[in-house]
């Protein structure tokens, strides 16, 4: 599998993340924000956590308009997958390839801990390494994971079966516990928690490998 | 030309920041602050006759996220 973690100023999660590819066997290159092509036959781009741009103006908002993001819009537009983690997800929510945005916690405070999951669904090829029901532990690390959409978004997330993750305690006032959603086409997946920080035995756990290993594995079967 | 930008969150969004802003009113004393909302305010410095529908567009493009927040347009 060919993967891009795409670099934006600010990023500070892209090297884990693709340590985390390729420990689970992709092919990995970065790629610039300022650049317009991804590189030939990338199945996935992932948008790694950080803090592209200082968070000005609203976290993703600026990424959102960077050149590489219409490339990775256009890639999504073909069915190609993309994984957006923490900072990533903000970016999917503001370029609208996820319903939804992510506002301040609810108790205003940055927060940096492991927290317990649900899978919500094994129906995705970011999930399929994971049973429904299945309880993982991940870190999460953020200003603005506060997950919420409008009630007719709300009602296609859970009828489609598009929740992927919530939180087992909700840290940060998401709507319905939201840890991470799906697109409509299952292919796009957007999370607060970090799976590429949990997938060493020196990351304290590694629950995050069934992320990747099933997301690269989709690939070696094709 | 100038305009003037408000963004709020809409109406029915819960706003953390405005409401922990209305708690730390209550402390310093100042009793019947009944709501606080929290928005803000982008000035922008536009070349002459800028028309109001392109002001709008920068606002639903970027200068505001219209999943979550409303704006109104100002020419000062």
């Amino acid at each position: 599998m060919r993967a891009a973690v795409i670099v934006f100023p600010g990023s500070n999660c892209d090297r884990d993340m693709a340590v985390a590819l390729k420990a689970a066997g992709a092919d990995v290159s970065m790629v610039w924000h300022k650049d317009a092509n991804l590189p030939d036959n990338v199945d996935l781009v992932a948008i790694p956590g950080g803090f592209s741009f200082g968070d000005y103006l609203r976290c993703g908002a600026i990424a959102a308009q960077s050149p590489i993001c219409k490339a990775v819009v256009a890639h999504a537009d073909r069915g190609g997958y993309v994984l957006g983690v923490c900072n990533g997800f903000q970016v999917l929510t503001e370029t609208g390839l996820l319903p939804g945005a992510l506002m301040r916690n609810a108790n205003l405070k940055f927060i940096c801990k492991t927290v317990g999951l649900k899978v919500e669904t094994s129906d995705s090829a970011f999930t399929e390494g994971y049973n429904a029901g299945d309880s993982v532990a991940f870190p999460v690390a953020h200003h603005d994971g506060n997950y919420t959409v409008d009630p007719e978004g709300l009602a296609a997330l859970v009828a489609e079966d598009r929740i992927a993750f919530t939180y087992a305690d909700n840290p940060n006032g998401s709507i319905n516990n939201i840890a991470g959603v799906l697109s409509a086409n299952r292919r796009v997946l957007g999370m607060m928690p970090h799976p590429e920080r949990a997938v060493d035995a020196g990351h304290g756990g590694t629950d995050g490998q069934a992320l990747f290993r099933g997301l690269v594995g989709q690939f070696a079967q094709a | 030309m100038k305009a003037r930008v408000h963004v709020m969150l809409k109406n029915g969004v819960l706003d953390p920041q405005g409401e922990a802003v209305r708690h730390a009113l209550g402390t310093l004393g100042f009793d019947g602050v009944n709501g606080v909302r929290q928005g803000k305010v982008i000035e922008l410095d536009l070349a002459d006759g800028t028309s109001e529908a392109t002001i709008n567009e920068m606002c639903e493009k970027l200068l505001a996220n219209t999943v979550i927040e409303s704006f109104s347009v100002e020419v000062v």
